[in-house]
């Protein structure tokens, strides 16, 4: 997947070089941390254009399998980061699969903004009780929400809408649960790894 | 170490989140607005509005005869009506809110009250 934003927008990435001032020359430098940010972008850009390709029974029931993608690097790198793959998914997966501005784009934005801000009070719980399933189905939850409530006050504003919330709904909690456990296995091994290399150097 | 995939608030927000799920679906789906009454039209006029709560058969006159509304266990349909091609009476019981069924060209039109309606929506 080419799409890879070269100039990552992540915050360590601006760095004017203080000995070309005088020049006022602004170099971007993409740090190693910038570039593995880049490629998980990719990654989850490259998960929702392949899930784009797949037909669904209803517009809005998909499996979100890009939100693994959010919720790892919201456990690696934090928050702010999660934002930054997230919308950059959105974004770049929209110019790909062609929906850019389309009524599509507004939905998707809306959920993943809900998304966002559920993941970011999700982080509130003790971790020791709530893992990465908690978090994938409060973002999937908010997620779809997100989207029933822009298509009501935008697209469809009939009651009638209410009738597919249950099914919506219902996709949101499967799924959610399902990419969280990923999450938590993809996350469980990272954790061992990490563990190795801790106890590797303590020795 | 938190390293098991389910900790217990897994279990007790899926377990939340599925009781949530289910009461919604029942509200919505099962006891979704329970329809109160049935607006009749003939030749386009507010002719009357009758209750689903009592099971009655309606006589109305249109141009071309009689047509019949059945009301009955809070559902209703034309009953009989002297349109050629039937699609009234076809159309069988009606339950929801906003619901409608039109014979032409008896002029005749049953609409259960409540929620918009809309003639067609484009996205």
């Amino acid at each position: 997947m080419a799409a890879a934003p070269q100039p990552s927008p992540h915050d360590c990435a601006l760095q004017a070089t203080n000995a070309t001032a005088a020049r006022s020359v602004l170099r971007f430098t993409a740090t190693s941390e910038d570039r593995q940010i880049a490629r998980l972008a990719a990654a989850a850009v490259a998960l929702s254009a392949a899930e784009a390709a797949f037909p669904s029974p209803l517009p809005g029931v998909k499996p979100g399998v890009a939100n693994i993608v959010v919720l790892l690097v919201l456990h690696r790198y934090g928050w702010r980061t999660a934002i930054w793959i997230s919308l950059l998914r959105v974004l770049v997966s929209s110019l790909l699969i062609g929906s850019f501005m389309s009524p599509g784009f507004a939905l998707s934005l809306a959920g993943a903004s809900c998304s966002l801000a559920a993941l970011g009070l999700s982080r509130l719980l003790p971790e020791a009780w709530f893992g990465p399933v908690t978090q994938s189905i409060f973002a999937a939850l908010a997620h779809t929400a997100g989207q029933i409530a822009l298509a009501y006050v935008w697209l469809i504003p009939h009651p009638g809408l209410a009738y597919f919330i249950p099914i919506l709904a219902g996709a949101a909690l499967l799924f959610g649960t399902v990419n969280g456990l990923i999450c938590a296995r993809l996350l469980r091994g990272h954790a061992a790894e990490a563990g190795m290399q801790l106890s590797a150097q303590s020795a | 170490m938190t390293c098991q995939l389910m900790r217990p608030g897994d279990w007790l927000v899926l377990t939340v989140a599925a009781c949530a799920l289910l009461a919604l679906t029942d509200r919505l789906w099962l006891a979704s607005g329970k329809p109160q009454s049935v607006v009749v039209r003939s030749g386009g006029q507010h002719a009357q509005e009758y209750s689903l709560a009592t099971n009655a058969i309606y006589t109305f006159v249109g141009p071309l005869g009689l047509s019949e509304v059945e009301v009955r266990d809070g559902r209703v349909r034309i009953a009989k009506d002297p349109s050629p091609k039937q699609y009234c009476v076809k159309q069988g019981w009606l339950a929801r809110p906003g619901e409608a069924a039109l014979c032409l060209p008896n002029r005749i039109s049953i609409q259960i009250a409540g929620g918009r309606s809309f003639d067609s929506l484009n996205f």
